[in-house]
């Protein structure tokens, strides 16, 4: 029998409900309808009357090239830092999986960047990694322009992978070391009786009990990747889109171009564009990956 | 076909010390079960072997070779885990043929072997299944398979069939001994139940907190044990016990107030001492009220062959088993014999075996006793 609190009248519940129905409903609906609208409209920057022009912006976002260059940023980003993210935080966990001494410490340790946020890491690793001063600097002096972000597109690009790398590492390392902790110890130990050793135990047993932890990382860190508030963060504090638009993601264009550009029709338009491409991505993940992992 | 030697042995986790100095060796081909309570560090002594598990002190030695510092897969040892391990993302053949692939086997080769190990357990038509569409007893002969494929000199067995149902369990105990005598392979098997000991066993191990309480063959244990442990442990009901004072003069033992008739050899070796005394419910007569040493039932135990009759002797209970002719009922007095040759005695402090000999007797035909369960 489920025991439950019944309400007897109906307007204590809903009072209880009402803020954060409230919340949702100002933050979240509100925004959501005004970008549907603004899609179609031709927003004047400074207020007034709207005018309904259609598919109009999105023929003018599609028309963009500087568009085009910030989707395909974007897939880069997201792949890139979702690999790379899943693949540190991988590492990380099997190594603390083994439990040697200090282990306990060093868990701690991994988790930390993920309490900072990402454009404070941005800003951090922008004088880290700077060509000047930075950790390449001498490597720089030895190979002039080895390193330079802020000269080469595909550099800022990798600098950006890299700061959405390091923090987000730490939380696919949560989850992934949680999944490693529930393999039954006893599968590992009977690897290692058929002679199998550490990395390919890994390969072999460990990485395949993971399989539904790293589909769940894989769909959240894609997410992440294209619409999270950090990427936004980390691009505007590290690189500011550039060099010459080459770290443009999609989430900071829409942000550049509704705010400062004043363009809230054009930016809809992108958003809307945005969360299609997340639901193609999302529903891909689920409908052919999904398949191949194994539950039990 | 490998020795095993295991010197002076000892683990512990930080301060706790689980084993205290284990010394033993075990012959090539040999089948041996170590039996003894849960947390009596028998499955870390199995596991020490392996190389699961580190070696805080000794030496364990595998075909003349110390393997302490060696990793698992250098000790030529499998392992039946007691559940089973089997990797679930794998097949039956792939979970068989796991240890030739890493062994890099070529794969027509590996598979002949997996045909051929499969059907030696009988497993030939599942080979394309997951092990979660088998039955428990399916899994285990999988996991046995997959020890088997390798040929390795030595088997170890951490509790196989506990979690299996009582007839499978006698099923696949019959089928593992077979194995045994196919393949004889030097075989460790550990077990908490002692029936299985008994069954399987060449050699005997009975530990209990870190200690060999005793070594030897399944029935000479069940006959002589070595302390009140083995001899409480080992039999079903295990073996009545009751502190006695030795009285030389009369020939008698003293318990309480009753005064249990002994041998002259044990009267004379043991004249006034503590000792504990004990008898196998087997060994007990029961006679009718009047006859022998009162005693009243208390309960009666039906196991079909035969009843243990449960009652109060002095102010404890000893269980003698009796045939299917003699009705008793709860509350009945009865006499209890406790023939003097049948009587172990044990060092009231140590609880170790006093050895006394006998001038007559202990020839008796040896009873398939541990099997009466």
């Amino acid at each position: 029998m489920d025991k439950r609190a019944v309400f007897r009248s109906w307007w204590l519940p809903t009072a209880f409900a009402l803020p954060q129905l409230a919340l949702i409903a100002l933050f979240f609906y509100w925004p959501a309808v005004a970008v549907v609208r603004w899609a179609f409209t031709l927003e004047p920057p400074f207020g007034g009357a709207a005018e309904f022009v259609g598919l109009a912006n999105f023929r003018d976002v599609f028309a963009d090239p500087l568009y085009w260059n910030s989707v395909v940023v974007s897939l880069t980003f997201a792949f890139a830092g979702t690999l790379s993210t899943i693949f540190i935080g991988l590492v990380l966990a099997l190594a603390v999986d083994r439990q040697l001494p200090g282990s306990g410490a060093v868990r701690f340790l991994y988790i930390l960047p993920y309490a900072i946020a990402g454009p404070a890491a941005g800003m951090a690793f922008r004088f880290i990694l700077s060509p000047e001063r930075g950790l390449m600097a001498s490597v720089n002096s030895a190979f002039p322009d080895f390193w330079n972000p802020a000269k080469y597109g595909s550099h800022a690009l990798i600098l950006v992978i890299v700061v959405f790398a390091w923090k987000w590492a730490g939380y696919t390392f949560i989850f992934l070391l949680a999944g490693l902790q529930s393999v039954p110890k006893s599968l590992t130990e009977a690897a290692a009786m058929d002679g199998s050793g550490p990395i390919r135990r890994a390969i072999d047993i460990q990485i395949p009990m993971l399989a539904p932890t790293l589909f769940f990382l894989l769909v959240t860190m894609m997410t992440e990747g294209f619409v999270g508030a950090d990427t936004y963060g980390i691009v505007a504090r590290t690189t500011d889109g550039g060099p010459n638009h080459s770290t443009e993601v999609m989430v900071y264009r829409i942000v550049e171009e509704a705010f400062r550009g004043l363009n809230y029709s054009g930016a809809s338009a992108q958003s809307i564009v945005l969360i299609g491409l997340i639901m193609i991505f999302t529903f891909i993940q689920f409908r052919f990956i999904e398949r191949r992992v194994h539950y039990k | 076909m490998a020795d095993i030697t295991i010197r002076a042995v000892r683990k512990s986790y930080g301060k706790t010390a689980t084993l205290h100095g284990i010394d033993l060796a075990f012959a090539s081909g040999e089948f041996v079960v170590i039996l003894g309570p849960s947390g009596c560090g028998k499955s870390t002594l199995l596991r020490m072997i392996a190389g699961l598990e580190d070696i805080t002190g000794g030496e364990i030695e595998i075909n003349g070779r110390v393997v302490n510092t060696l990793e698992p897969r250098e000790r030529g040892c499998a392992m039946v885990f007691q559940n089973y391990a089997l990797y679930p993302h794998m097949t039956v053949a792939d979970n068989i043929g796991y240890a030739l692939k890493v062994a890099g086997v070529p794969k027509a080769e590996r598979r002949t072997r997996i045909v051929e190990t499969a059907r030696i357990v009988g497993l030939g038509d599942y080979l394309e299944r997951r092990p979660a569409a088998l039955s428990g007893g399916q899994r285990q002969r999988v996991a046995m398979a997959r020890a088997i494929i390798r040929e390795p000199g030595v088997f170890l067995f951490d509790e196989p069939l506990s979690n299996l149902d009582a007839t499978l369990r006698v099923t696949m105990r019959a089928e593992i001994r077979k194995l045994h005598q196919r393949l004889s392979a030097t075989s460790v098997f550990v077990t908490h139940d002692q029936v299985e000991a008994m069954t399987l066993a060449d050699k005997l191990v009975v530990m209990n907190k870190g200690h060999v309480e005793q070594v030897g063959q399944p029935l000479d244990i069940y006959h002589r044990p070595a302390s009140t442990f083995v001899a409480s442990f080992i039999g079903a009901p295990p073996m009545n016990l009751m502190d006695a004072r030795i009285d030389a003069s009369a020939t008698l033992a003293r318990h309480e107030h009753l005064a249990i008739p002994i041998s002259s050899a044990m009267a004379a070796a043991l004249a006034g001492r503590d000792v504990t005394l004990g008898i196998r419910p087997e060994e007990c007569r029961v006679l009718p009220a009047g006859e022998g040493l009162p005693a009243r039932v208390d309960f009666v135990e039906e196991l079909g062959s035969g009843r243990i009759v449960h009652a109060a002797f002095g102010s404890r209970i000893f269980a003698a088993a009796i045939p299917l002719d003699i009705r008793v009922a709860p509350g009945d007095l009865i006499g209890l014999a406790l023939p003097p040759a049948q009587l172990h005695v044990f060092d009231r402090e140590t609880g170790r075996r006093l050895d006394v000999t006998h001038s007559a007797g202990r020839h008796e035909p040896v009873r398939q006793a541990a099997e009466a369960v």
